[in-house]
Order: C-alpha cells, then structure tokens, then sequence
C-alpha cells in the first residue's frame, strides 16, 4: 500500500550493506527487517514486567536468562494498532550500542519469519510523503515478492521514543 | 590490620610499582627526552623505597634507594636518560623484584648491579659518584671517629609509621667496635605541657655521642628514610681518641641484636610461609560482576529447584534440593567476600587530602582514622569517595576555626577531623566528625531565607533547621573559597549516598563540632528486601529502609482521601497510594497494608495490597530507558523467574516530601 507513494530516489549512505542478512518478522501487518548480526536470540513470549512511569514503547521489562532487559514495542513508535499476543508471538532480543554500551534490548514481533539478504537493487530511501510514519525513523524500505519491508532506523527510535521518561516525574507525587 | 596483611598489601603494592617502572622504563627507551616518565619512574622508586622500608624489606628499600638517587640525577636533567642507562635499571629492577618477593639472591649481586649503574651514570653525565655502598673492606680501612649526633624527627613520624627506637638501635650498633662507644640521650625541651600533648606526636629530640670505625655514610645511611622530614646535624669531634666510659644506656637494657640477624630471622618466618606472587591474583572487576551475576542465576535456579523438591515425595530429590541449596548460598557467601575491601583503602587517600587543605585554610589539621579494617564491596568503596571528600572539605572548611579562634574557645589549635568506619548490621556506619563550631543555626537561617528554601519566620524544629544543609543550592560559606561553597555540598553528598542504598544522618551540638555519619549497606550486589504485590505486580522494597508496618482500615482509607496523611504516635506521616501511583486500574484488597520507610528523617508510608514476605535478592541494574524513571533502583529476578522492581524509597520520600511542602509554603 504504501509502496505506490515511495518516491523513486535510489536510497543514499542509509542503506543497509548489499547481500547482508537480515532477520525479517512481522508487527501489526507490517514487514521489517534488522541486521542479523544485531540479534542475539528470539524467545517465546515470556513473563512481562510492567515498569510504571516508563516511556509507553518500553514499559515492561523481561529476565533473559537473569539479565533485566528493557522491551520495546515499535508499534508505538510507528503508530501500528496494538495486537493480541498470540502463540506466533516472539520477542527479538538485539545487542544495539545505546549512548555506546552495548545493551541488550528485546522487540516484541507478532512473527518472525526467516533470516534472508536483501539485494541491493530493492532497496530505497525513506518516503518523504504518502506515509504516517516518521521518516526519520526509517532507514530505507525494501521490496521483496512485491511486498515492502521497513528497515527501522533503531538508533534514532531508540533516542526519540525511549526518551518520554522525564515528563513523567509528576506521577511520582502522592495522590491527594 | 595485623602485620601479615600490611606484608601481603605491600607486595601487591611492590608488584605493581615494579610494573610501573619497569613500563616506564620501556616507553623511556623509546623516548629518553620525556620527563614525565622520568618523574613518575622516580614517584615509583620513592614510593617501593619508603613501603619497602615500612614493611621491613629493608635490604630492597636501601638497594632502591640507589637506583632513586641515579633516577634523581636524571630527573634533575644532569644526566641524561640513556639506552644504557635504562638497561642498567632495569636490571636493577630485576634483582628489586627478587628482593621484594624475598628470592634467593645471588650475593653481591646488588652491589654488581649497583657499580654497572653507576658507570652508566658516570658516563652519561658529569661523574659525581652515586652514595657508595659501604662494604666491609671499605669500612675497616678507616680508623675510629667521634661524632657528635643531633637529631629531631618531623611530628607526625610516629604516625607515618617511623618508629625512632630501631635508628637508635642501628646507631649503638655502629659504634660496636674495638673501642667504640656510643652514649645516647634525649632532648626533651619541645615536650609541651600535658593538657596540649598529643600522643601521636613526636616531641623528643636526641643527642649521640658515637664512636665508631664506619664512615659518615653509613651513619647518615641510618636516617635514610626519615631524611625529608627531620633534621640531622653531625659533626666530628676529636678523631680517633675516645673515651671508653661506658654508654649511658646499656646494653643490658636493650640486648640489640644486630640488625641483619632479627631481619633473617623475619625473612625465614615468611618464606615458611612460602609466598609466592601468583598467591594473590588481581581480577577485572568485570569478571567478578559477571561471576556474581551468575551466582545470583545459581541462587534463583536454585530457589526454584527447591519449589519443585518441596511439592515432591522423592526423597532423593529433596535431599539434593537441600545440598545444592546450602552449596549456592556459601558460594554466593564466598563471591560476597571477594569483593570485599578493606576501608583502609579509601581512607589513605584522605591523609593527602587533609594536608591540602591544611595549607589552602592555613588551619592546623590532624586526620584520625578509626575501624579502617571494616569491609565493603569494593563498588560501594568506590562510589564512597566524592561524598566523603566534601564532607571532609566541609568540616576542614567550615567546620573547623582557625587556630586562634580554636586557643579562644579553649580548645587545642589543632583542630581534629576523626573519619571513622564500623559495621553495624548489614550496615557499614561511616562517620565524619570534627571538633570545630559547629553548625551556624543563625546563619543557616538566613541562607535559608535569602534563597527562598523556606519564608521568613518559619517555625522549624531544631533538626529540620538542619535538614536545609541537604537542600540543593544550599552553602552556609560566609566568603565563597576555592574549597566548599560553591552551593554543590551536602545535596550532591545526599544524593550520591542515597544512590548507594544508604542514608546519612548531621548532628550537631552548637559550639561541641559536626558529626556527619553515614549508613551504607555492606553491598550493592544484595538487598534485603521485603516483596509486596501492588495489584497484579509485585516489588521489593528495602528492608534497611523499613520502619514498620500497618494496616490501612477500610475506614481509614475512606476517611484519607482528601489528605493522604496518617497519624503514628502524634506524628503525621504522608502516604502515597502505590496502586494509583503505577496505575494499576485495579480495584484495593480489603486489608491494605501501610509500610513506613524513612531516609533519615523523612517518612512516608506506602499503600500495598499485600505483603508477601522477606526477600533476599541480587540486584540488577536497569537500562538506560528505565534508569530515569525515578521510583525505582533497579529491579531483581524472583524465584518463578519474573523481574520484580526494587523500590528506590530515597526517591519516592522526596517527592512525598516536596508534595509536602508545597502546601506549606503557599500558606505561610
């Protein structure tokens, strides 16, 4: 659908590396796809931790194998609509640098598909119109079988959305 | 700290001097222009030289003490650092090592090494000869000589470790020879009255007459380590001729062994004991965290392991479960005291500090340590640092008068800063305390004031009056110095200790000084925690933080819902409802808890559903996403394997306290 309103420039630098893998899966419908070397594991749905006061795209924390990681949603960053959990349900666990260290960082996915590579030729630049999404935070899209996938730009995501946190201190106030 | 510890820590210590000079060394081979290096292979060299001496290595203090002159001649730029040079050392420091680990050495190895190094120096600079070492041969081609002795050490030598009894012992020895003498006795006219004496200090002074047949190098070789900070005249006296009245002090009193025997004697007990460097292994505490992390997966897969064995019947099952539950906590006892340290580390690098700052005050300052061999993980020793350098800057600055005004009060001129360490608990108490003036009410007042923390007239009990201290922006600091009062003190103390799970604590009785003391928990790896549910979601709360626990009657909470204030024995305590606070949408248990947690001396009460029990856990940071949310510290794994939340109760009592004070603020 949106691939109608993607404007014809060849994608620039933000290109994802010719032939390199990448993991594709499946959130609210939409197709995307990360680096494969990022991703450390993909885990069955597992018990959440809601964390109260947290930026809505990472409000729950889970226990990877005894290490506390932060799980983000990038429905919330895209403005997908919400899904049930359902039994295909996976939780993408990358290794990403954030402000240098490198953390560990889990992405809900409605399904994962298959680890693949992208030719370079299928690749373009964000859309600069025709689509609701930020296009800051898209690296550039994909065709592929006539479908479109979205590499997300995580680093800027990362840095916009897991931000929200200092406008919630006002909640921290007793209720009176 | 016993004796056998200071040996251990100074062989450490040696190892890594050793290393460092011998980098230096390396880089200086490459680079014999960079006087940088040369400066930090001479601090080396000191350093080994003086613990050397300390620890009673002292054949490796005096053979450093060689290589130190030749280094100071480099770094004085009157030799150059040459090739040669460089190999000379580092040969030297070959045989330093062997010393320091108390090898056989080969004999008059050092003196080889010695007289190669000096022939590189002669060469590569003007041909000044290095402190010749005295050698039987040398000494017995000279003839008998007196000399006349004065000397007085610094004040503080005895607290630096001096002790003048053995140089004493070490000059009486000289003088046994054919006809040698050597007559002792004390200058005590620097002795102050008894109200003004402080028992650390040295105030003797002390007159020898020697005669001996050794040179006058060897009898400066006695104050070799005390040299900077004494003073030492010797001259001679009629030559030759002595009288051979017998010494005032006798030998019978102090049956002197002679020095090289009780130092065999010393080294053949140790060797017993067969150390050897790879004893002691220094780790990156990264690997200790990462081994800690797995301990606490152990203590959780354990926990679980122990759920399962309960609801079963095999026996074999549950008697395994058992043994692995007590291998887990004893390894997880072991792994704690791995990361304990010793106190004495942090509180070394005060002396310093205190030096400092008794020069920039122009106050007279003396630094008291006690309970240095309490232990603390090695993270909360590190994090410890800031706070107690300003709280020592604060009492040095503010806390302390000058000396005259000190004589004025009727108290000693030198003013006393006492840093003290004790565990109480699963606590470590930290203390700072100084005999200076005291807190300034008066004054804190009117700071308060002009900078708005409270309105004039605000009637304030003597102890919130104090709490102000704490408040960001806050300096009492009449003249704004180099030191303290740039207004980022005692709010930036307070938060950093109630990073570390701890809580501090000022009194201050008016005129008597300030004590500042602090309670840090033994560990951060580990908290004692008291696990709640709030609606669905269940929390640790710190047990060190919990005061009590109520229950919240139905009517009572009705009754509250204007003013979430509660009344415990005539004092009104905030509470804050945590089920609105995390929005859990669901509905209240019948019987509420009310846990009362306080920091010091605000108190808060917490509103739970239910209190499930004691937890002892292992605490996880959180990410950098979450780690600005505020309520909590961390978050731990519970034993079914969900993440519970720790509860940063510092951060929840502040905000309730500043909700708290806005109201009062408006109405007054």
């Amino acid at each position: 659908m949106q691939a109608q309103s993607v404007t014809q420039t060849k994608a620039r630098a933000d290109t994802i590396n010719a032939g390199a893998e990448v993991l594709t899966f499946e959130v609210s419908a939409e197709t995307f796809a990360l680096e494969a070397l990022l991703v450390r594991e993909v885990l069955d749905n597992c018990p959440e931790t809601f964390v109260p006061g947290a930026p809505p795209f990472v409000d729950s924390v889970i226990n990877f194998r005894g290490r506390i990681i932060p799980l983000a949603d990038l429905r919330l960053a895209f403005g997908l609509p919400p899904t049930e959990n359902t039994l295909d349900s996976r939780i993408i666990v990358i290794e990403f640098a954030l402000n240098g260290d490198a953390t560990l960082i889990g992405l809900r996915a409605d399904k994962v598909f298959e680890v693949t590579t992208i030719p370079d030729a299928s690749t373009e630049a964000a859309p600069r119109l025709g689509t609701r999404w930020r296009p800051d935070f898209i690296r550039c899209l994909a065709k592929r079988k006539g479908e479109v996938i979205v590499l997300p730009n995580l680093a800027r995501i990362f840095a916009v959305c897991g931000q929200a946190a200092a406008g919630q201190a006002e909640h921290l106030h007793p209720v009176a | 700290m016993s004796i056998d510890e200071g040996m251990e820590i100074f062989r450490v210590e040696a190892q890594e001097l050793l290393e460092q000079i011998e980098q230096g060394l390396l880089d200086l081979a490459g680079n014999p222009g960079d006087k940088e290096m040369v400066a930090t292979i001479f601090r080396a060299l000191h350093t080994l030289k003086g613990s050397g001496a300390m620890f009673g290595f002292d054949d490796l203090a005096g053979f450093t003490h060689h290589c130190e002159t030749a280094f100071d001649r480099v770094r004085k730029g009157e030799v150059p650092a040459t090739r040669e040079l460089v190999a000379a050392v580092l040969n030297a420091m070959d045989h330093m090592r062997a010393l320091a680990e108390k090898r056989p050495v080969a004999a008059g190895e050092g003196d080889r090494l010695l007289a190669a190094l000096e022939r590189v120096v002669g060469e590569a600079g003007t041909n000044t000869a290095l402190h010749p070492v005295p050698t039987p041969t040398e000494a017995a081609a000279q003839g008998l000589a007196t000399w006349h002795i004065r000397f007085t050490l610094g004040a503080d030598v005895l607290v630096n470790g001096t002790r003048p009894l053995p140089m004493l012992d070490e000059l009486r020895a000289l003088g046994e020879c054919p006809r040698g003498a050597c007559r002792i006795s004390a200058v005590t006219t620097a002795i102050p009255p008894l109200d003004a004496l402080t028992p650390t200090e040295c105030y003797l002074g002390w007159d020898v007459e020697l005669t001996t047949d050794q040179p006058r190098a060897a009898i400066e070789e006695v104050f070799m380590f005390v040299i900077d900070d004494m003073t030492l005249d010797i001259t001679a006296a009629h030559p030759a001729e002595a009288e051979p009245g017998v010494p005032e002090v006798t030998k019978a009193d102090h049956p002197v062994a002679p020095a090289p025997a009780a130092g065999a004697e010393a080294a053949a007990a140790t060797d017993a004991r067969a150390w050897r460097p790879d004893s002691q292994v220094r780790v990156p505490a990264a690997r200790i965290d990462e081994l800690m992390d797995r301990v606490g997966e152990l203590v959780i897969a354990q926990s679980r392991l122990k759920q399962i064995a309960i609801a079963s019947t095999d026996m074999n099952l549950r008697s395994v479960a058992e043994d692995i539950e007590h291998l887990a906590s004893e390894l997880r006892d072991s792994m704690m005291s791995v990361r304990m340290v010793p106190v004495v580390q942090l509180f070394g690098r005060f002396r310093r500090l205190i030096l400092d700052l008794a020069r920039d005050t122009g106050k007279e300052i003396e630094l008291i340590t006690e309970g240095e061999a309490t232990e603390l993980d090695k993270t909360v020793i590190e994090r410890l640092a800031d706070p107690l350098i300003h709280l020592i800057r604060n009492a040095a600055d503010h806390g302390l008068e000058m000396p005259e005004e000190r004589r004025a009060a009727g108290k000693p001129a030198k003013g006393r800063i006492l840093l003290s360490a004790r565990q109480a608990g699963a606590e470590v108490v930290i203390s700072v305390k100084d005999d200076g003036r005291g807190v300034n009410r008066a004054r804190v007042r009117t700071k308060a004031e002009e900078s708005g923390l409270i309105m004039p007239a605000t009637v304030l009990s003597d102890q919130d009056l104090l709490q102000l201290i704490f408040q960001p922006g806050f300096s009492t600091a009449a003249t704004v110095t180099s030191l303290s009062g740039r207004g980022v003190g005692m709010d930036v103390v307070k938060r950093g200790i109630e990073g570390l799970r701890g809580s501090l604590e000022l009194s201050s009785p008016p005129g008597e000084g300030s004590q500042v003391s602090l309670r840090i928990p033994l560990t951060l790896a580990i908290v004692d925690g008291l696990l709640v549910r709030v609606g669905k979601a269940r929390y640790v709360i710190p047990v060190s933080a919990v005061e009590e626990c109520l229950e919240l009657t139905p009517e009572q909470d009705l009754r509250s819902t204007g003013r979430s204030l509660l009344t415990i024995r005539d004092h009104l305590v905030p509470f804050i409802r945590l089920r609105d606070l995390f929005k859990t949408g669901t509905q209240p248990d019948r019987y509420q808890k009310i846990i009362v947690i306080s920091t010091g001396t605000d108190r808060v009460g917490l509103v739970v559903d239910q209190i499930l029990g004691d937890y002892q856990t292992v605490i996880k940071p959180l990410s950098p996403f979450h780690s600005g949310v505020g309520s909590f510290s961390g978050a731990t794994i519970l034993g079914d394997g969900n993440v519970a939340l720790i509860l940063d109760v510092g951060a929840l009592t502040t905000s309730a306290a500043q909700h708290d004070q806005t109201p009062l603020r408006a109405a007054s």
